[in-house]
């Protein structure tokens, strides 16, 4: 006790004679030496991947460059200066083709009406998507509703509601009469109730539009046949199509095969089970050759709209499987305790299991729309002038063709596929951020 | 019993119908055509092409579709419509070709289709004519002094496989008891390549195949194409059995572009040639006789298709020939006075 208490009341004082050994200095954490130790030779396996993936870059980039860049050849009248030995990529021959490979056979001098519903389309995407844009419902409802039948109607020039309902036969025009006005009636009722606004415009614009038939008739845009579609505008329209047809489409699909209705799920499982047993080729194969065989010349659809149908079922069947997966991945307490609150069967799914199952599968719903963008090139097999048959046509121009002019093509057809692949990626990768930044897992 | 009777009844009203039939060309009046019925009423027609065939049909830098079997479309709508961009062309594979055509859904096949037996009998086709005679040749480097196929013993020679081209280079190497090595490729692309690069000695695909391959080369002076043609490779346009006055307009749209080279008329002068004297020209421009009508179509169908797209020669000047950059000699697709064997059976 005292002992402790003497040593406690008397301070020890200590000097030390010699300065500490200098220790090295603390090794880095931040800044770009650190990025390097840290990222790419953190233990020796490492680094040796790391100066095995140096040197390969080395060996495939400056060659590369050289093709691509130096060496390339970027105004040409025709393909004699890249068919010289010594020549590079080919650019001239992308920059004298690129009509082509943008519009296909559409007439150059109503290509405007392309760019314009590809710029509108663009915007409406764009808006609908940006997750913090005011209005995005307002954008989503133009998208789905009003813009693919305005773009019909500009990039065929015929009108783009059947006109001939109008006033052909007198009971067809009463019946019209009828129809029309039981529309607004429908219309104007939720309008004041304002209850799904939504469905309101959308059967305005319907009653509108058929008025306006006639009246888009009398622009006197000249027709264009889908005969003369094609390029990266054909390309955008199977992918877009396909993509907005196959989420809603597999939603319903997903949710008949987990139905309880016997029949209902019966057909589900059927449809899909079978068509996910195909491959697309045959599909669009049946499609086009097929269909023809087994309907009357007249009722048979147009040479775009086959691939289109075949396009957009094929990918529904396996968006169906991957709801499916998002659905099964729902607690079932989620399904009883909505229930427990009184909601009826289409409260739950819209508003409880719907958006939990669709954000848990939003990367499998990406790799479907992904996979769906490439699969577009297969229209070519039945005769559709896409991207890559543009360009793989364009290659055997005689004033052009030549060993450089075909990988200069594809090369250009890669960046493009890329592009739109890539973007597909991030934005889904940025989404699920979003939607599980909430979430504790 | 009943069977064979109710057969007689058939019978007897097939040949009914039949001798009615007759009883109406007999009299002279317009045929009908159901696929000009329908080709009318659609105010295009509907022709299908190869969907990429320099010189024979290929869209151009704005989309537009060139090419002999494109012209050949082209002259049948100038003869129906007196425009010659009536025309849907429609691309097809050669698997969907022949179905394309059967199921109604092209009117022409203008697609390179070689003639031969089984089509016209197994595929219910009928070829028209033929509007470019082809048969499988060599290109060998100018630099191995070779100027005949025969000289080709133990040369090693690059060939697209599976095709009906391996077949006739086996006969033709057999049938001269000569030795070569065979060095083959999944698609013509890779051939080319292979021989380009010095794989091989030659290479042989159909001789109009060759010279579009060949402005792709590197150096395409360094090659040269041997005179020998060792298959019969007969191209022309199909069209569906059942149909004898579409198969008339669409034969004699061909014959009337290789009459009018014959006779002199082309595409800048067709205007005079209506004056013309001779009797030939006036049957044919349709200042004489009545030849259109029965074929359901106006007396100066020809005369459009000459003034719209020309007669045989300019056509084939135009794309495959010296005006082209395929440059393909007319050869064997000379006149038949030229020294050819190019013939179109007289309009009289």
């Amino acid at each position: 006790m005292t002992e402790m208490s003497a040593s406690s009341s008397t301070p020890q004082t200590f000097v030390r004679p010699a300065m500490t050994p200098e220790r090295a200095a603390p090794v880095p954490t931040s800044g770009a030496l650190a990025w390097i130790r840290d990222n790419l030779f953190p233990g020796p396996a490492s680094s040796v991947a790391t100066i095995l993936g140096l040197l390969l870059l080395l060996w495939v980039i400056p060659p590369l460059a050289k093709f691509l860049f130096i060496d390339a050849v970027w105004s040409a009248e025709n393909g004699d200066a890249c068919r010289a030995q010594e020549a590079g990529a080919c650019w001239a021959y992308v920059r004298q083709k690129f009509s082509f490979f943008m519009y296909g056979s559409y007439p150059r001098e109503e290509v405007w009406r392309v760019n314009l519903t590809l710029i509108a389309g663009a915007i409406l995407t764009v808006w609908m998507l940006w997750p913090d844009a005011r209005g995005r419902g307002g954008a989503a409802l133009a998208f789905f509703t009003v813009y693919p039948v305005l773009a019909f109607g500009i990039l065929t020039g015929s009108a783009p509601f059947p006109v001939g309902w109008l006033p052909s036969s007198p009971e067809g025009q009463i019946i019209w009469i009828v129809l029309v006005v039981a529309l607004f009636a429908i219309a104007s009722t939720l309008f004041y109730l304002n209850r799904n606004i939504g469905w309101a415009i959308a059967i305005f614009g319907f009653i509108a539009w058929s008025e306006l038939g006639s009246w888009w008739l009398s622009l006197g845009l000249p027709l264009v046949g889908t005969h003369l579609w094609g390029g990266i505008f054909v390309s955008l329209l199977v992918a877009t199509v396909g993509i907005v047809f196959s989420l809603p489409l597999g939603i319903v699909l997903a949710l008949g095969r987990r139905s309880q209705m016997p029949v209902l799920r019966f057909l589900s499982v059927m449809l899909i089970e079978f068509v996910r047993g195909v491959p697309l080729i045959t599909v669009l194969v049946m499609a086009n050759t097929m269909l023809p065989l087994f309907v009357p010349e007249s009722w048979s659809p147009d040479r775009l709209l086959r691939p289109l149908i075949g396009v957009a079922l094929f990918s529904a069947v396996y968006m169906a499987e991957v709801v499916r997966g998002g659905l099964q991945s729902v607690p079932k307490g989620q399904y009883e305790g909505a229930m427990a609150l009184g909601l009826s069967w289409s409260q739950v799914t819209r508003l409880v299991v719907l958006p939990q199952a669709l954000v848990t599968v939003i990367p499998g719903i990406v790799n479907s729309f992904i996979a769906l963008f490439k699969d577009t090139t297969l229209v070519a097999i039945v005769g559709i002038f896409d991207f890559l048959k543009a360009v793989d046509t364009g290659r055997l121009d005689p004033v052009w063709a030549g060993p450089k002019i075909s990988t200069t093509g594809y090369i250009f057809a890669a960046i493009f596929y890329f592009i739109f692949c890539f973007g597909m990626s991030r934005y889904s990768m940025m989404m699920e951020r979003r939607h599980s930044a909430g979430r504790s897992h | 019993m009943r069977k064979s009777i109710l057969a007689n009844t058939m019978a007897g009203v097939f040949c009914a119908l039949l001798a009615s039939g007759s009883g109406v060309f007999a009299q002279g009046q317009p045929a009908k055509s159901p696929t000009l019925e329908k080709v009318q009423k659609a105010g295009a027609l509907n022709c299908g092409v190869n969907p990429g065939l320099a010189g024979f049909s290929m869209p151009d830098d704005k989309g537009l579709w060139l090419g002999i079997d494109v012209d050949l479309c082209r002259a049948v709508a100038s003869a129906i419509f007196n425009d010659p961009t009536k025309v849907k062309f429609i691309p097809l594979t050669a698997k969907d070709r022949f179905t394309a055509l059967q199921t109604g859904e092209i009117d022409i096949l203008a697609r390179n289709g070689t003639w031969t037996m089984q089509r016209e009998t197994e595929l219910g086709l009928l070829f028209t004519a033929t509007n470019y005679y082809d048969g499988q040749g060599f290109m060998v480097r100018k630099k191995l002094n070779v100027t005949s196929a025969l000289e080709l013993s133990q040369a090693s020679i690059c060939v697209q496989q599976g095709t009906t081209t391996e077949l006739n280079l086996a006969d033709f190497f057999r049938a001269n008891n000569m030795k070569y090595e065979v060095i083959a490729f999944a698609t013509s692309n890779e051939a080319v390549k292979a021989y380009d690069s010095g794989r091989c000695d030659a290479f042989t695909t159909d001789a109009s195949g060759l010279y579009a391959e060949r402005v792709k080369l590197a150096n395409a002076n360094d090659h040269v194409v041997l005179p020998e043609i060792i298959s019969k490779e007969p191209l022309g346009p199909a069209v569906r059995q059942g149909d004898d006055i579409w198969f008339n307009i669409v034969k004699w749209a061909h014959f009337a572009m290789v009459n009018a080279e014959e006779l002199g008329v082309s595409k800048s002068n067709a205007d005079e040639q209506v004056k013309s004297t001779k009797p030939d020209v006036r049957r044919m421009l349709g200042v004489e006789n009545e030849f259109g009508k029965f074929l359901g179509l106006s007396n100066d169908w020809a005369l459009r298709i000459i003034k719209q797209v020309g007669n045989y020669g300019e056509s084939f000047e135009r794309n495959i020939g010296s005006g082209s950059r395929l440059r393909i000699d007319r050869g064997v697709n000379k006149l038949w006075n030229k020294g050819g064997i190019m013939y179109a059976p007289p309009i009289r």
